[in-house]
């Protein structure tokens, strides 16, 4: 009954984007104002239905309704409840509709923002979202159903792939995909300037705090991965430039380039189609991830179960959708114009390197990460890439941007004076770098050549950006949220930038076979082995070791690291211990019996790895203190000119 | 002058084709083009599993068809193909030459036994170290040599009919057209 | 596409996935000097499994990697070079097995990419600032002040 309530919901869902997308796109085209009305009663009541057919289908699996072909596929009897839930987005169907039900949670929040827009302009973004989401409903539905019925159905589910039960899997999907669709909002804001033929004065107001709540939790969610990669999946690693990895960067690196851009159209009215084309590109970015994972194109660890069917699905709807909008991008780019000027040295400038370098970014992992497919394409035959591409070329633009970034943060709008300040760069610079070497060269006294580039350019931006605000402080001024919000920002990257040099140059690492009582000395710590005892969980049994950690005779940890084999899929998964101990992150994972009483282990201490997910976070907040800034709550509410009668109103 | 607003729409073209080439080429994606082919057989001499005393080595087999199957008691897929092997053997259109990967003599045996022999000879890689030469990677594969010792075929796979007709038999048969 | 050519496809696909599964391997293998320790670790994790494909051979639980970290082991062990090792998993593999893509004619294409990108990056923006610094002279048009950053 419940199954089939959910398919009945999401059916209607269809119906209703298309309404969605048809009035909100037709309306003002043909300037009924009856169509427009009805634009944000379709948003609701899809709205409705989309989370009618989630709750039929949470309400499946935690009732352990079998008969589902996809829960039986991906649960089981015993599996502990917050998986049960969890497991919904553990596969292609479930995971698309958590796609579409987050797609209409931000359609929403934006039905109810637009209050504050001129209508048309309202129900054209409107539309476009419903656009979107009516691409992915017909995909779901014609493809991927997740309500199909099993006849006879299953006795008991196939149990939710091991690897997959762990708190991660409860958090990275929600978050990342949250962060992917919110850029579908500035998709449809650019898009229905694009529709209108002009962009408002207001527009960059307007879109700006979506772009930076998207982004904000597209970063949190890029390191929530890592971290679960980190802990569960990669024994220790926690970055691989694996295509879907690569498929999430993408996005993120353009839209940090949108927020910069849109900043320079808000303040200077420029870089206009620049910021629609960062726009449109960052959510093709999000799509064609939605393509890699689940076309089955590249080979990949994380992609869904592969089917040629969905990816030419999946492809016309990337033609449709991105073909449309770059195509009318280049139809109604060339009318935004701008008079404005800016000097050499002024901030505008310093923005454009910065997105420049950005976009370079994403290019190369974009051709990195498609290679295989291009070289295919070429007749060039095979190509592999793997992180010895892309570490370096990446490097490549990404310091030049560190650089810049400490020298244009002092850049003023417009009349670039940065002679005036010339000394506070030189003063930041010198003692960063004495800082960067010196706590590099002090507390390691070894290193890679570009472990005190990396430390000095990271401190570097973190003086720079605190020289304005510690100066309006001084000077008894305010420091507007915005300001704080970018500082913190900021200041998260240079977390990042400092944390990845320390992990990079520093990591200590050693894969060793011990017999219980066997001890290794690994980056100062000494590491005792006192062999394997038999465990047993809800659903699992197995071997948890014990590993003593100590440091120059003192106790520091006494680490469990398991092997665990589930019973219903006899998979086994690795469960790693991680101590924190004075900024180090001590891990032990547990790897094979070879025999004779020994087992393989591996120890590995990575010094400040957890700042690099902790910078993400800082990020993230900086972006919503941003958000809150007073600015954005005062915009503008839209003034309707009235027409003559009979026509429409134009809105101011 | 182009239009440049026109360069995003045409790069999303040319990156629409790629990733449509991709779609046509996906099923093969797990699937690694080998090296070998047009160069020659890797030289190898390891102890036949039926004959302890015998060696079966890639200098005897010189100057014919040969077609080296890699296979292992323990592969299910083996054993799918195993009927489709015999029917090679009698046709007696090209000699079968088993390489015993990584596999238990005993149980090895026993699989022939049971199944049948189709092989002319089964040379025993106990170490895995010939299949590497080889750029084997998952069993089953089969390779056909031509009397230079020339790999001229590799099938990644079961040995099917389909393959056996389309790819196997004209090579063969045109190879011997030419000779006669 | 035929139905057989992905029959064919998915059955060697899940061939490697029921070994694979996304499940790691540990290595402890031990060489004598920390120098080749330093190489050893670099080539396993150069190497692409062939079986589990997206893992590198240091870290796949499938039997061939093993093999072939062993073979990696004996070369390095009886003196060959970097280079050699590649060489040898070159030839029987082909440039699938390889995570760095070779400095070859073939892939020009992807390792000039960065450079012609930041070639044509650097001219968008020269051009752009130089249009734009020609108008600041004549832009009379006050800033906003409204204490955006």
């Amino acid at each position: 009954m419940l199954p089939e309530l959910g398919h009945f919901a999401l059916i209607l869902a269809l119906l209703l984007a298309a309404l969605q997308a048809f009035f909100g796109i037709a309306g003002p085209m043909f300037r009924r104002e009856r169509w427009v009305a009805a634009v944000t009663p379709a948003v609701a009541g899809q709205a409705v239905m989309v989370a009618t057919a989630m709750g039929c289908l949470i309400a499946s699996f935690v009732g352990d309704d079998f008969s589902v072909a996809y829960v039986a596929e991906n649960s089981n009897s015993a599996l502990p409840l917050i998986y049960r839930v969890a497991a919904l987005w553990g596969a292609h169907e479930g995971s698309l509709l958590l796609w579409i039900m987050l797609l209409a949670v931000w359609t929403v929040a934006v039905a109810v923002y637009a209050n504050r827009l001129p209508r048309l302009f309202a129900a054209r973004v409107l539309g476009v979202l419903g656009v979107i989401s009516f691409g992915f409903l017909l995909f779901t539905l014609a493809t991927s159903n997740p309500f199909l019925r099993l006849d006879p159905p299953a006795l008991d589910g196939r149990d939710l792939n091991p690897i997959l039960q762990d708190p991660g899997l409860a958090g990275h999907p929600p978050v990342l995909y949250t962060g992917y669709v919110g850029f579908a909002v500035a998709f449809a804001f650019a898009c229905g300037a694009m529709l209108e033929g002009r962009m408002d004065q207001n527009w960059a107001r307007w879109t700006r705090p979506w772009v930076t709540a998207a982004w904000a939790f597209l970063g949190c969610g890029i390191a929530m991965g890592s971290f679960w990669a980190y802990y569960e999946l990669g024994w220790g690693g926690f970055w691989f430039w694996d295509p879907v990895e690569c498929a999430s960067f993408m996005p993120w690196l353009v839209g940090t380039a949108l927020i910069h851009s849109i900043a320079v159209t808000d303040k200077r009215g420029l870089f206009k189609s620049w910021t629609l084309l960062l726009s449109v590109l960052a959510f093709s970015l999000s799509l064609l991830g939605t393509f890699l994972v689940r076309s089955g194109v590249l080979v990949s660890v994380h992609s869904f179960a592969a089917d040629p069917s969905r990816g030419v699905f999946i492809l016309s709807f990337l033609i449709v959708m991105i073909g449309g909008a770059l195509s009318l991008y280049a139809w109604r780019a060339p009318l935004l114009k701008s008079p404005a000027g800016f000097d050499l040295g002024a901030r505008e400038s310093f923005l454009l390197f910065n997105n420049v370098l950005l976009v370079i970014a994403a290019a190369t992992v974009l051709a990195g990460t498609l290679a295989p497919l291009i070289s295919g394409a070429l007749k060039l035959g095979t190509v592999s890439v793997g992180p010895q591409f892309f570490n370096p070329t990446f490097m490549l633009s990404m310091l030049p941007l560190f650089a810049l970034l400490s020298v244009g943060i002092h850049a003023s709008w417009k009349r670039g004076r940065l002679g005036t300040q010339l000394r506070t760069l030189l003063y930041t610079f010198i003692a960063a770098a004495v800082f960067g070497c010196g706590l590099v060269y002090g507390i390691y006294s070894h290193g890679h050549l570009l472990t005190p580039v990396g430390a000095t350019l990271g401190i570097w931006i973190i003086l720079s950006s605190l020289v304005d605000p510690v100066d309006r402080l001084r000077r008894g001024l305010s420091v507007p949220r915005a300001v704080v919000g970018m500082t913190i920002a900021h200041i998260g990257l240079a977390t990042a930038v400092i944390a990845l040099t320390t992990v990079q140059s520093f990591t200590n690492e050693k894969d060793l076979s011990l017999a219980p009582g066997a001890s290794a000395t690994v980056g100062g710590y000494q590491f005792r082995f006192d062999g394997v005892r038999p465990i047993e969980g809800p659903n699992y049994d197995g071997v948890g070791g014990t590993v003593v950690v100590t440091r120059n005779g003192a106790p520091i940890a006494v680490l469990k690291p398991q092997k665990r084999q589930y019973w219903v899929q006899h998979q086994v998964t690795t469960e790693t211990a991680i101590h924190y101990s004075r900024g180090n992150n001590i891990l032990v994972a547990l790897g094979d019996d070879l025999g004779a009483n020994r087992w393989s282990v591996r120890i590995q201490i990575r010094p400040l790895v957890s700042f690099i997910w902790l910078a993400a976070v800082i990020m993230a907040l900086g972006g919503a203190i941003a958000i809150s800034d007073r600015r954005y709550r005062l915009t503008k509410v839209a003034v309707e000119i009235p027409r003559a009668a009979g026509t429409a109103p134009e809105h101011a | 002058m182009i239009n440049r607003f026109l360069i995003p729409v045409v790069v999303f073209a040319l990156l629409a084709v790629v990733l449509a080439i991709g779609i046509v080429h996906s099923p093969d994606k797990g699937i690694i083009p080998s090296p070998l082919i047009g160069k020659p057989a890797p030289p190898f001499s390891l102890p036949s599993l039926t004959d302890a005393t015998r060696t079966v080595s890639s200098g005897a087999l010189r100057g014919r068809w040969y077609l080296l199957n890699v296979w292992g008691s323990w592969c299910g897929t083996c054993r799918e193909e195993h009927g489709m092997l015999l029917q090679v053997r009698q046709s007696g259109l090209v000699p079968l030459i088993g390489l015993d990967w990584k596999d238990d003599d005993a149980q090895a045996l026993g699989y022939l036994q049971q199944g049948g022999n189709p092989y002319q000879e089964i040379a025993a890689d106990r170490t895995g170290r010939v299949a590497i030469d080889w750029g084997v990677y998952a069993a089953p594969e089969s390779f056909l040599v031509n009397p230079e010792g020339i790999v001229v075929y590799k099938c990644m796979g079961e040995l099917t009919p389909e393959i056996w007709q389309k790819e196997i038999l004209p090579r063969l048969t045109k190879a011997q057209a030419s000779t006669s | 596409m035929s139905h057989a050519r992905i029959l064919r496809g998915c059955l060697i696909a899940l061939a490697g996935f029921l070994a694979c599964a996304r499940a790691y391997a540990i290595d402890p293998t031990q060489m004598p000097t920390p120098e080749l320790q330093a190489r050893y670790q670099g080539l396993t994790h150069e190497l692409r499994c062939v079986q589990c494909q997206d893992e590198a051979i240091s870290d796949s639980p499938a039997g061939i990697a093993s093999d072939l970290r062993g073979e990696v082991r004996d070369m390095l062990l009886a003196g060959k070079s970097d280079q050699d090792v590649r060489n040898f998993m070159l030839a029987r593999y082909g440039d699938f097995v390889l995570f760095r893509p070779r400095f070859v004619l073939k892939n020009a294409w992807l390792w000039l990419a960065p450079w012609a990108l930041l070639v044509v990056g650097g001219l968008v923006a020269w051009r752009v600032v130089r249009k734009r610094a020609e108008l600041v002279a004549a832009d009379n048009e006050p800033l906003p002040d409204d204490g955006s950053p």
